[in-house]
């Protein structure tokens, strides 16, 4: 990796979409990508709560980077993360039971995902604050992105339906396999391939 | 990444290991107790409001609520605050103060985790005349359709639970039969392929009732002593 001061602030946001998207390129997280991504609505907000937790925790750890010592230095980022994880928790309570219902332990396990742990560990430790923080949302939007993709897919073939929409008229009759984790493998596989695809065409061009 | 920390083997200073888990533990304490504070009354409220919106669901002809609690003695007396513990059924009454009936909370194993569910008794058709999922992790796509079904949920627009003669159970079990199959008033129509679902929500509404509509029948008058 280059050096990251050399790297204008702005690619710190891009990057996360695209070059290195945390769920397509670095493959980060499959566990919430899989298992929460039935439908359009419970993928956005997932990611949207990743995204909300992962700016939190890039810019708190970035800014006590200097006092934690090396040692307890994971003990440290995981309390941060499991304090903004559980504050997420009680908002969405706050803000919609039905939502709070479909995502149901998934938030929890917010704490674990290894994309936050990742980028605490991999940049918020070693760069400044702002740096950081655009990191989080480029890394956070990049997985919203990424989960959406899955989402819309997957809802799409699984009930007929986006965002709740009904696309096929009633008598669609769903693919029920792609709203059960076997579907998620299969269009997380087919995204995969797309992303590398895309990946390969452009470095040959 | 590839720029791994280097690992110090001198032994490290105590104190600032110290300082720094017991500062940012108190801190994070600090901001989770704000941050449940903060939320509560709104996430009480939230919840209040379902149970209310399902009250009404389960009860259509209701347009106004109170809440009773079952005590030892089988008498149901007005809720004044919280339970402590009690059985709760909900009254429903009608907009000219009419007792339409009964809302009971019952839950018992799905096929994978606990079944929630409020159903609707009235006790003048001796039916159950709505049922709606409080809590649920059926499996998406399969077992969840006995939240929405519309097929399924017909069952509960009049579903049998007439007293047996001797008035200590119900003169029928609920049972669900195949789907199709369905011939009598107490049985409830399955889902295809949400055998387990169906038949989870059966032996739920069958445990309860069987405890609460003999209950419900001997003591009507205290939901109506109460204007």
């Amino acid at each position: 990796m280059a050096d990251p001061h050399e790297t204008p602030p702005i690619d710190e946001l891009l990057k996360g979409l695209w070059r290195e998207n945390p769920v397509f390129i670095q493959v980060l997280g499959t566990c919430p990508t899989l298992a929460v991504s039935n439908t359009a609505r419970n993928a956005l907000a997932m990611g949207l709560a990743t995204l909300v937790v992962l700016v939190g925790s890039n810019v708190v750890i970035s800014s006590i980077r200097k006092l934690v010592p090396q040692q307890v230095r994971m003990a440290c980022y995981i309390l941060v993360i499991a304090t903004f994880v559980t504050i997420v928790d009680y908002a969405i309570q706050a803000i919609s039971l039905d939502l709070y219902r479909a995502l149901g332990a998934f938030i929890a396990l917010i704490v674990v995902n290894c994309i936050i742990l990742g980028r605490a560990e991999a940049f918020a430790s070693k760069n400044g604050v702002g740096r950081s923080a655009l990191d989080g949302i480029g890394m956070g939007l990049g997985f919203c992105v990424a989960l959406s993709c899955l989402g819309v897919v997957r809802e799409i073939l699984g009930y007929g339906t986006l965002f709740g929409v009904s696309l096929f008229g009633a008598h669609y009759q769903g693919w029920v396999v792609m709203i059960l984790p076997s579907g998620g493998f299969l269009t997380f596989a087919a995204w995969i391939l797309f992303a590398n695809w895309l990946r390969k065409r452009g470095v040959s061009s | 990444m590839s720029d791994t920390a280097a690992v110090t083997t001198a032994p490290a200073p105590i104190w600032p290991m110290y300082r720094s888990m017991v500062g940012i533990g108190l801190i994070c304490g600090v901001l989770l107790v704000g941050a449940f504070q903060i939320t509560k009354p709104i996430i009480e409220r939230n919840k209040a409001e379902a149970l209310a919106r399902a009250i009404f669901q389960v009860l259509p002809e209701a347009a106004s609520s109170k809440t009773f609690a079952l005590g030892e003695d089988g008498r149901f007396t007005i809720l004044e605050g919280k339970p402590a513990g009690q059985a709760i059924v909900y009254g429903g009454y009608d907009g000219t103060g009419r007792l339409v009936g009964m809302a009971v909370e019952a839950a018992g194993m799905g096929y994978q985790d606990t079944i929630r569910l409020l159903y609707g008794y009235a006790p003048e058709q001796n039916a159950i005349v709505g049922i709606q999922v409080l809590d649920s992790k059926e499996t998406p796509g399969l077992g969840d359709k006995i939240i929405f079904d519309p097929e399924f949920l017909a069952n509960f627009t009049r579903l049998d639970v007439t007293l047996a003669e001797d008035g200590s159970g119900l003169a029928h079990d609920i049972v669900s039969v195949r789907h199709g199959q369905k011939s009598q008033a107490w049985q409830i129509d399955a889902i295809t392929g949400a055998t387990v679902s169906s038949n989870a929500i059966a032996n739920i509404l069958n445990k309860s009732a069987a405890r609460f509509v003999p209950l419900i029948q001997a003591h009507v008058d205290d939901f109506r002593e109460t204007e």
